[in-house]
């Protein structure tokens, strides 16, 4: 198979202060300039930091790479480097083939321009030919939605019709190879939807696709291999899946155990102090990811300091878009009195065939009814999350099918 | 070259939206254009001709023509050179999202200008027929000074673009130079009211050729000498090609400082 996409050795050196004030005024520097020249002071050094080192990686034609990584391990700068929007310190990437990218949506709309004239204006900005764009115009406009308004300039649009006119230029490009950053596109949820959805639409294709996202769940899914960037160097390649564990056990900050050590300094107040929550299976074992099918346990352990009020524990499990999955309260009767100081621990098993696959991040609470309300006495935003992961073994909700299923839920139903 | 070629396209499309932008209002657009190079006109034959003495030999019957014609060729520079410096830095958006050969922006920048030299044009030949000027020159080779002046304004724009991306004060003392490089050029005063070693001295600057050469296809005036016409267009050719090496080396580095 051949080569789509070879970089070898990348680096990328930037100057500290470059990246906020690349320029300074002529004046300025003409005084420094003239000051050296008097005091015969040496250029002071200035301290320079990498963005990028010794990156070296392959995508071969038609395969579907992932890029993941915190915010500043480099990965737009990468983009930036295999876009040509900025030359490699060292090193050479080598691209064959159409690139377009969907980071640049909306990139050149002028706003004194009419929806058709921002079309055409932005489609050979973006590289196609007049003659391309002519022939696609209509597919453009209809999947954009804003026929109505198509010769009205573009700053009389609001801004969700001005993304998906843009959106819709940028998705008619056909390129042979697709760059996208999810991390800089426009923060629109339906937005970013399409995004993917065309992006599955290119790999399916057969097209070669590198994406960028923080979106690890869409990452495992929809990419056949990944690379975690981190402080600019490739710290693993490999399979997409096995990449994404890797990256949230070790660097996602939020993992499958929380522990606190330190008495103290543990989330709570003088009624109750948190000790540890951890994701388990069903044989009590740490687990990051969970198969679909199967039960997955949140285990919260906590001390009570002393007689008071009754208190119980509560989680809440939330979906990688932050919408809330549910909440769930520990109803069992030892809660309705007052619990004796003591260390407790509780377990909330979420059965298999609930929730669809993603990533889960799970807030918990220990607290007491206060009239129509919750007390927190200790409260943890994103204690813990685990990754839900079908293997599409036949028996699950989703049968033989690979491709994409919505739903915060995936119940196994009774069909008959 | 193989790859500019390829984005002839993105060039003519450059030009398109900013012909679009500028004359979207047409009436302002196009009143703008023809009203500016008048009034100069007016301004500078009452207040030169009350105070100067260079108008006795100009080689054209009247004076305000002879003025308006080297004035729209100026002009044209002046705006071509201003817009071209700036360019780069006016299209941040572009520069630091998509990848197309930086040269482009610059090149339409400096295509643009030349509608308005043709309304002003327009207005020279309206004045012309006021006046009775009559038009002796041979007319042909005028387009060809007119290419002389959009190679140098686009030496001066690729020289000046990256030195505005690196130094954010220089677009303020752009319209100063050219300011004073207007009276370095044959602008108000033929070249011939010259002594003949400052006439090769000016002929180092091309917009003198430029404007003469113009002038002369059109009205017949004393004809430019050879000798001086080469020397200008060797210049041209120099702050073209200095300003193309200088525009591609500082080209990678756009991105990054902008």
């Amino acid at each position: 198979m051949s080569v789509a996409i070879a970089a070898e050795s990348l680096s990328k050196q930037y100057r500290i202060g470059q990246l906020q004030r690349g320029y300074g005024t002529l004046r300025d520097a003409l005084a420094t300039g003239a000051k050296r020249l008097r005091r015969r002071e040496h250029q002071p050094n200035h301290p320079v930091i990498w963005a990028l080192q010794d990156v070296s990686f392959e995508v071969a034609e038609g395969e579907v790479l992932g890029v993941i990584g915190k915010n500043g391990a480099g990965k737009s700068t990468l983009l930036k480097i295999l876009t040509r929007i900025t030359t490699p310190t060292r090193g050479r990437a080598e691209i064959h083939g159409r690139v377009g990218s969907l980071l640049e949506v909306g990139t050149g709309f002028h706003g004194e321009l009419t929806g058709r004239e921002n079309i055409f204006l932005n489609g050979a900005i973006l590289g196609m030919k007049r003659r391309e764009i002519a022939r696609k115009y209509n597919d453009i406009v209809e999947f954009s939605g804003v026929e109505q308004f198509i010769d009205t300039p573009v700053k009389r649009y609001s801004s969700g019709m001005y993304v998906r006119l843009a959106f819709s230029v940028a998705a008619h490009l056909e390129p042979e190879i697709l760059l996208i950053d999810e991390v800089l596109a426009v923060g629109d949820a339906e937005f970013q939807r399409r995004c993917l959805g065309r992006m599955e639409e290119y790999g399916a294709e057969g097209r070669t696709v590198l994406f960028v996202s923080h979106n690890m769940p869409a990452v495992a899914r929809l990419c056949d291999r990944a690379i975690l960037l981190r402080k600019g160097e490739i710290d693993l390649v490999g399979d997409a899946p096995d990449v994404v564990a890797h990256y949230l056990q070790t660097e996602a900050g939020s993992a499958a155990e929380r522990v606190w050590d330190d008495r103290s300094a543990a989330p709570g107040n003088d009624l109750v102090r948190a000790r540890s929550v951890r994701v388990v299976d069903d044989n009590g074992d740490l687990v990051t990811t969970t198969d679909v099918r199967r039960a997955v346990g949140i285990e919260i352990a906590f001390d009570v300091l002393r007689h008071g009020e009754p208190v119980f524990p509560k989680i809440k499990v939330l979906d990688s878009q932050g919408d809330v999955a549910f909440n769930a309260l520990d109803t069992r009767e030892r809660w309705n009195h007052p619990s004796p100081p003591g260390e407790y621990v509780s377990t909330a098993w979420i059965p298999g065939n609930l929730l669809s696959e993603g990533l889960y991040t799970v807030n918990i609470n220990v607290c007491s009814l206060g009239g129509p309300k919750l007390i927190a006495h200790v409260r943890v935003d994103e204690a813990v999350s685990f990754h839900v992961q079908d293997p599409v073994e036949g028996d699950s909700a989703r049968g033989r099918y690979t491709g994409s299923l919505r739903g915060v839920v995936r119940p196994l139903l009774e069909w008959e | 070259m193989r790859e500019l070629w390829h984005y002839r396209e993105l060039a003519a499309t450059f030009v398109w939206r900013d012909l679009k932008v500028r004359y979207k209002q047409t009436f302002i657009g196009v009143g703008w254009a023809i009203f500016q190079p008048l009034l100069s006109m007016v301004v500078f034959t009452l207040v030169l001709g009350k105070f100067g003495k260079g108008f006795k030999h100009t080689g054209l019957e009247t004076v305000p023509v002879f003025i308006l014609s080297g004035l729209i060729v100026w002009q044209y520079f002046s705006s071509a050179v201003a817009v071209a410096g700036g360019s780069i830095t006016g299209n941040t958006n572009l520069v630091t999202k998509v990848y197309f050969p930086r040269v482009l922006i610059p090149l339409a920048a400096v295509l643009v200008p030349l509608v308005d030299f043709m309304l002003a044009f327009c207005v020279l030949a309206g004045v012309t027929v006021y006046y009775g000027e009559p038009v002796d020159g041979p007319v042909w080779p005028a387009p060809f000074f007119m290419l002389l002046a959009v190679a140098t304004a686009l030496g001066g724009g690729l020289l000046l673009a990256p030195v505005n991306v690196r130094y954010r004060d220089v677009p303020y003392a752009i319209p100063y130079l050219l300011q004073m490089a207007m009276w370095v050029s044959a602008v108000f005063y033929p070249i011939t009211s010259l002594p003949t070693y400052a006439q090769w001295i000016y002929a180092l600057n091309p917009m003198n050729a430029a404007i003469t050469g113009f002038r002369w296809a059109l009205y017949g005036s004393p004809a430019p000498i050879l000798g001086q016409t080469l020397v200008s267009i060797a210049c041209a050719i120099i702050i073209f090609l200095l300003g193309l090496a200088f525009f591609r080396r500082s080209e990678p580095r756009f991105a990054d400082m902008i």
